[in-house]
């Protein structure tokens, strides 16, 4: 495999964007590419992450190119996926040799819409989908389970959501944060029982763009080199009866692959915008109780669906080229009730 | 290019306007595990699979690959789910062997498809994008410009897209999964039929399908085991570009002119009119094969309807394209880039039937999408690169 290092990154969150999907993509784009050093025309190779159903209307991908960039024509694909699995793609084809750098980017604008609702239609559409069972109820479900196999409680979960806002004070892109008192939490009244406002993700529109590069010239645009040392994803089946929802199988077998375990990580940045998601995805990639989980605040403060997966990898990212840490694990989480995984292990030089 | 790949398995479902026969899972499965039969292998051989199709809103479900994870096999393994417009059955591919080229993946199932019939791709395709006047036309009312501007310079006479389209229609005849077969279809009726989007006929224009199409790749070894020849890649690329902009020629490409020049380089190939023997593109409207032949290097500029009209193209011609009877017989739109991969690729393993090319060793795969701006190829050889 060939050394792939993470150059640059820049996102943008805020709830309720008034702009269009070009307009707020098109500056952190910008910002991206100049942090990375290169000119825009060298990055050999883009792949972008988006949903048709948030913006409402096909190909939402098809405009935002118009605002990237793509004159002369661009090596370019596009995955229905978080920009996350996008990043993969970009792996990918650094890996078969053809190129040597790629810009990844990803938005989603989720404010025009019911979120909660705008989601039920992953579901199963011959049998489910029709009783649109929001998100946050399906979450529930699944928090309602974990709490009764695992012997956690719902002061447990409220004190995720408290770590969480706290650490996201530090954060200039999370949305929800400050102190919040545990008991006060406690107090207020269940959204989907057994989970409360603080324990589902507060949702934002926003944009996220990363540029990669193989490792001679990731060395030559780096202070710092942060390599991506595995990057793996993994899906499990869909109905909510047939797995079992306190675990997450593809998450435990994508850290396998991924080379979680091989190495001591110094804090985790987890797609897990439900407080109970962090403890099922701890105990999934086998991290210590006691490991940092989330030190931006992570998905549960500011969520930007098809963004959020590759927000955590890029702010595990960012913390390492700051010194702050050598190793970590970054995830992004797709479908409902932690479906789909993706682990990726990042590492300063 | 370090590791070569091979398909060693090809699936394609019946095509049809309703399959209310099967659900979205059983469509998919039906192609996919056609494809695994082909290659004489199951789900569990697979180490990865890639996915794609059109837009979502076709059948109203978000992320359907999600809901399709366990029914194709995925589960445990890798699913990716690609969504370039109207060429993503064959980027969707391309992703696929990208992962069989760079050593990650040893065998990959790869699957487009659409299932129309489950909402309105008429609608699905009229996009109302923000300060712009809504062309509530699909896709014919947005291409029909374009074609007007390649007939005024181009000269091409004005049955130009009817001869095509007979050429598809009789082509269709042979192949059993085609949606559309017209037995008695001459040029009368074509010339005939309504004109829904001036010059695009009704029978110049490409159906709604429901539809699936599926390939297995394996690395060298594996493909050197399959139970039947493989049809090895010899050169993939992609291509972009941006929808509107001033200096832009949506009659001719450059995404489209780029692609071809860089597949044509990988592949080694100096000649293409000479040295490829049979092209499966993506044809939606009639008129787009006279139009891909000039975009595609088989054609000088403003010579392509030449070629229709001298029968090169034509099954006995000197470069056959669309054996298959083309998306103007079968379009279930996702699937319908892969599903030219997947004749080419059936040309160069003797496995076309009834509209097998003789001798045909090296084959071209094309797919577009978008306002004529995203743009997936393959070259398929019998022999190794």
């Amino acid at each position: 495999m060939r050394n792939v290092g993470i150059v640059s990154f820049a996102q943008s969150n805020a709830r309720a964007e008034v702009r269009n999907e070009v307009e707020f993509l098109l500056p952190v784009v910008k910002e991206a590419v100049a942090r990375s050093g290169m000119e825009r025309t060298d990055i050999e190779f883009t792949c972008s992450g988006s949903s048709d159903f948030l913006q409402g209307q096909p190909f939402a991908f098809v405009l935002a190119l118009d605002g990237v960039g793509a004159w002369p024509p661009i090596k370019e694909s596009h995955v229905e996926m978080d920009g996350a699995f996008a990043l993969y793609e970009a792996w990918v084809k650094i890996q078969t040799g053809e190129v040597d750098s790629a810009i990844i980017y990803s938005f989603g604008k989720t404010s025009p819409g019911d979120l909660a609702e705008v989601v039920a239609l992953q579901l199963d559409p011959y049998c489910v989908t029709q009783l649109w069972p929001d998100a946050d109820s399906v979450a529930g479900i699944q928090a309602r389970l974990f709490l009764e196999r695992s012997g956690k409680s719902e002061r447990d979960l409220a004190e995720i959501a408290a770590r969480s806002r706290r650490d996201a004070q530090d954060n200039p892109h999370a949305v929800t944060k400050g102190d919040f008192d545990v008991e006060k939490l406690l107090a207020e009244p269940y959204r989907t029982s057994p989970l409360r406002d603080h324990d589902c993700p507060t949702n934002t529109d926003g944009a996220t763009v990363m540029v990669i590069a193989a490792e001679e010239k990731a060395r030559e645009l780096s202070k710092r080199p942060v390599w991506i040392r595995g990057i793996d994803h993994r899906i499990d089946p869909p109905a909510l009866g047939v797995r079992d929802l306190t675990s997450a199988p593809s998450a435990e077998l994508a850290a396998s692959k991924a080379g979680v375990g091989s190495d001591k990580v110094d804090f985790a940045e987890l797609d897990a915008p439900y407080t109970h998601q962090e403890l099922i995805l701890r105990e999934a990639l086998g991290l210590a109780d006691d490991l940092r989980v989330n030190p931006s605040g992570g998905s549960l403060c500011s969520r930007t669906l098809f963004s959020c997966g590759l927000n955590r990898i890029g702010d595990a990212f960012e913390r390492i080229a700051a010194g702050d840490g050598d190793r970590a694990v970054a995830h992004a989480t797709q479908g409902h009730c932690l479906q789909q995984n993706l682990v990726c292990v990042l590492e300063g030089e | 290019m370090a590791n070569l790949c091979g398909v060693v398995g090809i699936g394609q479902t019946k095509y049809d306007a309703k399959r209310i026969d099967v659900s979205m899972p059983g469509l998919l499965r039906e192609a996919a595990l056609r494809a695994l039969e082909d290659a004489q292998l199951t789900f569990a051989d697979v180490d990865a699979v890639v996915i794609g199709k059109a837009p979502d809103m076709f059948e109203g479900v978000m992320l359907p690959e999600n809901y399709l994870a366990d029914a194709i096999g995925a589960t445990g393994k890798p699913l990716l789910r690609v969504h370039t417009a109207g060429s993503v059955g064959g980027s969707t591919a391309n992703v696929a062997m990208s992962l069989i080229h760079a050593g990650i993946h040893d065998r990959v199932l790869t699957i487009s498809w659409e299932k129309q019939s489950e909402s309105n791709a008429m609608w699905g395709l009229t996009l109302s994008p923000p300060f712009s006047v809504a062309v509530v036309a699909g896709a014919g009312g947005y291409f029909a410009p374009l074609i007007h501007a390649y007939i005024e310079r181009s000269g091409a006479p004005e049955d130009t897209g009817i001869r095509t389209a007979l050429k598809d229609r009789k082509n269709a005849l042979l192949n059993p999964y085609a949606h559309l077969k017209i037995p008695d279809i001459d040029f009368e009726q074509i010339a005939n039929s309504p004109m829904l989007w001036d010059p695009i006929r009704y029978l110049e224009s490409c159906p709604s399908s429901d539809g699936a199409c599926a390939m297995v790749l394996a690395k060298e070894d594996l493909a050197e085991q399959a139970p039947h020849a493989p049809a090895w890649v010899h050169a993939t690329a992609m291509r972009s570009e941006p929808n509107q902009f001033p200096g832009r020629d949506a009659v001719n490409p450059q995404a489209g002119r780029d692609a071809a020049r860089d597949l044509y380089k990988q592949a080694g190939i100096q000649n293409p009119r000479q040295e490829i023997d049979c092209a499966e593109i993506y044809v939606p409207f009639s008129w787009f094969e006279a139009m891909w032949m000039e975009n595609l290097g088989f054609a000088e500029e403003s010579q392509g309807w030449k070629m229709v009209y001298e029968g090169a193209t034509a099954l006995d011609g000197d470069l056959p394209v669309n054996m298959s009877g083309g998306v103007l017989s079968s379009n279930a739109i996702g699937a319908s880039g892969m599903i030219r991969y997947a004749e080419a690729a059936m040309q160069v393993r003797g496995q076309a039937g009834e509209h097998q090319v003789d001798g045909a060793r090296k084959t071209l795969g094309h797919a577009y999408g978008g306002g004529s701006q995203y743009f997936s190829m393959c070259i398929f050889g019998a022999d190794k690169p």
